[in-house]
């Protein structure tokens, strides 16, 4: 090929992009559009029947973190927003270290079954996202709550005496939740162990590794890529989740996407729930990109 | 050579399955391998011999039996607890950690002082001439480099025998003699024990010091390969290994009458219809006038190089392949159809009683 013929492959090569303009055009729209406009209206002042008036002030900002006494206008931490912020937090990492505890076994079990039965099992994985989340999350609630088939049972075979209050606490937002995400964790985790040569299992007890060591120094740092994978897609729509926590957790037990419906609804202040709704997207994007880099360093570091 | 057993087989017998499917892998088997000795398990796929070895290594439980390493009974201690270490046919190196990190492993595992266990390492990468890959992912090696770094990886935690599952046949011909030499050289070094599986007789016969030939879960010979190439104890051990010519024959006194009514000398037997076997290499031409010369037929020449197969025909039909050294001017002077003279060289016979 000479170098004029060259030129132009890549002349054409560098235009080919203007094919998928409409496309990016779309995505521009999709996802820039609505992002900009929550960022405008944190910006702005709340408006009295919700809505948002022109203007610029950055007290939403300021609210997320302190409430302004109404008298002498000092500043105090807003404890209310810090301890829904931290149950967020705590709940959605428990949600991913509990949803990892019990995904791999499960992917570890379809993994090594036949290839014949694993398709079955996998299926029967998926089965629960056939059905409408609102209606599972109140398929739970009718077991964990008061009257609830766990309570009923439990009384009858006489192991309490009292029903445990588990509806409407941080626990119960947590099996739920944990039940919700778990195929999430199972998918790539299985993704990663079908990939895995069982060969390097008999490798390695040949080498003296005791079973756990066999777990921690050859199965986990190959199958890592799914952990991380698997972790990612726990942890972001738990951090954000909704319908679990409005749903299991009650008023009281409030995450921080209950905290936002709550400003574009009773609360009447857009500002705030957009700013609380860009700080929710920082927080996943800083933790996401902690972990990618750990998670590489580590890699490149192992290998 | 010192006679002192390092692993010991004592009526093994391995089935996979259960009831009426149950399929016996190792029927019965007992063999002894010394200590520090290239021992050889050759036999054609299904034989049983990898299995065996797996029950060594500990990968599998006999059904029935025991297996003793340095006369401690080791049937049912788990891999891990074993001072054996295994080269694995697909190698099965660790592909998150770097040649060294391989090798480092098992040493690791073990618990062994750091200082020893980077020193050790240092040792097995010269002793397979890597040092320049130490810090490679083990997917950057060609084949052969990957073979050597398995081979390291089981060498350096000094097991007391190394077993060696087909290890080579994954590599191409060139590369596989020149892992033949090294596997021998290493075994010479360090002095270990090797219990090498393979079903290339060739192999078999160059690396081993001794063999133990198996057939349908049994073990039929063991020997050295001398014994097992010029002395076969049966047929499948005649024809598995090198190539043979069997002639049906019957005793008669002393001798024994082929079915072309020619009596031939050989070793003593006591059934009455035997077979007789003979290498190629030990089939001479004569001229068919001379005098006990079993006259036939020359069927069909084919050259190899540095020799030349001549398959002749005997007066029933009984064929017989001799395999003739080619002269300098690489023609024997022999053409098809040509009649010719047979003779086996004597001590070269052989009585199968099967």
């Amino acid at each position: 090929m000479s170098p004029a013929e060259q030129a132009q492959v890549t002349q054409s090569a560098r235009n080919g992009w203007l094919l998928s303009a409409p496309a990016l055009v779309l995505l521009t729209f999709a996802a820039i559009g609505p992002l900009a406009i929550v960022v405008a209206y944190s910006v702005m002042p709340p408006g009295d029947f919700g809505n948002v008036t022109w203007g610029f002030t950055l007290d939403a900002w300021q609210g997320i973190l302190f409430t302004k006494d109404i008298f002498d206008g000092t500043l105090a931490w807003a404890d209310a927003n810090l301890t829904i912020f931290w149950r967020s937090v705590k709940l959605s990492m428990l949600t991913t270290i509990f949803a990892f505890l019990v995904g791999f076994p499960t992917a570890w079990f379809i993994a090594t079954r036949p290839p014949k039965s694993r398709a079955l099992w996998l299926f029967l994985i998926t089965i629960p996202f056939w059905t409408n989340l609102l209606i599972r999350t109140f398929a739970i609630n009718e077991i964990i709550r008061r009257e609830g088939l766990l309570n009923t049972i439990l009384l009858k075979l006489h192991l309490i005496a009292q029903p445990l209050e588990m509806i409407y606490t941080d626990t119960a937002v947590f099996i739920g939740m944990t039940y919700v995400y778990l195929p999430l964790m199972v998918l790539p985790l299985f993704a990663s162990l079908d990939r895995f040569d069982m060969r390097l299992l008999e490798a390695a007890y040949d080498l003296y590794a005791t079973p756990w060591q066999v777990l921690r120094k050859v199965i986990m740092p190959i199958v890592k890529p799914g952990i991380i994978a698997g972790s990612i897609l726990v942890f972001v729509p738990s951090l954000g989740a909704y319908v679990t926590p409005r749903l299991l957790g009650g008023g009281k037990n409030m995450m921080i996407g209950n905290f936002i419906e709550l400003q574009f609804g009773q609360g009447r202040n857009w500002p705030l729930g957009a700013a609380m709704s860009v700080t929710l997207l920082v927080i996943v994007t800083a933790a996401l990109l902690v972990y990618v880099r750990y998670a590489n360093r580590e890699t490149t570091h192992g290998q | 050579m010192t006679q002192s057993i390092a692993v010991e087989a004592a009526h093994v017998i391995k089935a996979f399955g259960h009831g009426d499917t149950a399929v016996r892998a190792l029927d019965d088997v007992s063999v002894q391998i010394r200590t520090g000795e290239f021992f050889t398990l050759l036999g054609p796929s299904g034989c049983g011999k990898t299995t065996l070895l797996r029950l060594i290594a500990g990968f599998e439980m006999p059904s029935g039996g025991t297996i003793l390493l340095e006369g401690a009974d080791i049937t049912t201690l788990p891999p891990n607890k074993r001072p054996v270490n295994t080269v694995f046919q697909s190698y099965a190196l660790f592909p998150h950690l770097t040649v060294a990190q391989n090798i480092a492993f098992g040493l690791q595992m073990l618990g062994k002082p750091k200082a020893e266990v980077s020193a050790t390492t240092a040792k097995m990468l010269a002793l397979v001439k890597l040092e320049p890959m130490a810090n490679r992912k083990t997917s950057q090696l060609s084949g052969g480099q990957q073979q050597r770094v398995a081979l390291a990886r089981a060498l350096a935690p000094a097991p007391k025998v190394l077993l060696l599952d087909e290890p080579l046949s994954a590599l191409d011909l060139k590369l596989r003699k020149e892992m033949q030499i090294e596997l021998k050289r290493l075994q010479t070094e360090t002095g270990i024990t090797f219990i090498f599986v393979t079903h290339d007789q060739e192999e078999a016969l160059t690396m081993s010091d001794r063999i133990g030939v198996m057939s349908a879960g049994k073990l039929q010979q063991v020997g050295t390969p001398k014994e097992i190439y010029n002395h076969p104890v049966n047929r499948f051990v005649a024809s598995f290994i090198g190539e043979t010519n069997f002639l049906p024959a019957i005793r008669d006194g002393d001798l024994y009458r082929l079915d072309c009514g020619i009596k031939i000398a050989a070793p003593p037997a006591q059934a009455d219809r035997v077979t007789l076997t003979v290498r190629p290499e030990q089939v001479r031409l004569v001229m068919e006038t001379d005098a006990d010369a079993i006259p036939a037929k020359i069927a069909n020449l084919v050259y190899f190089g540095t020799d030349t197969h001549c398959h002749l025909t005997l007066p029933d039909g009984t064929e017989v392949v001799a395999r003739l050294q080619s002269p300098p001017t690489g023609d024997a002077g022999l053409a098809i159809g040509q009649s010719v003279g047979v003779r086996f060289v004597p001590e070269a016979v052989q009585v199968l009683e099967d």
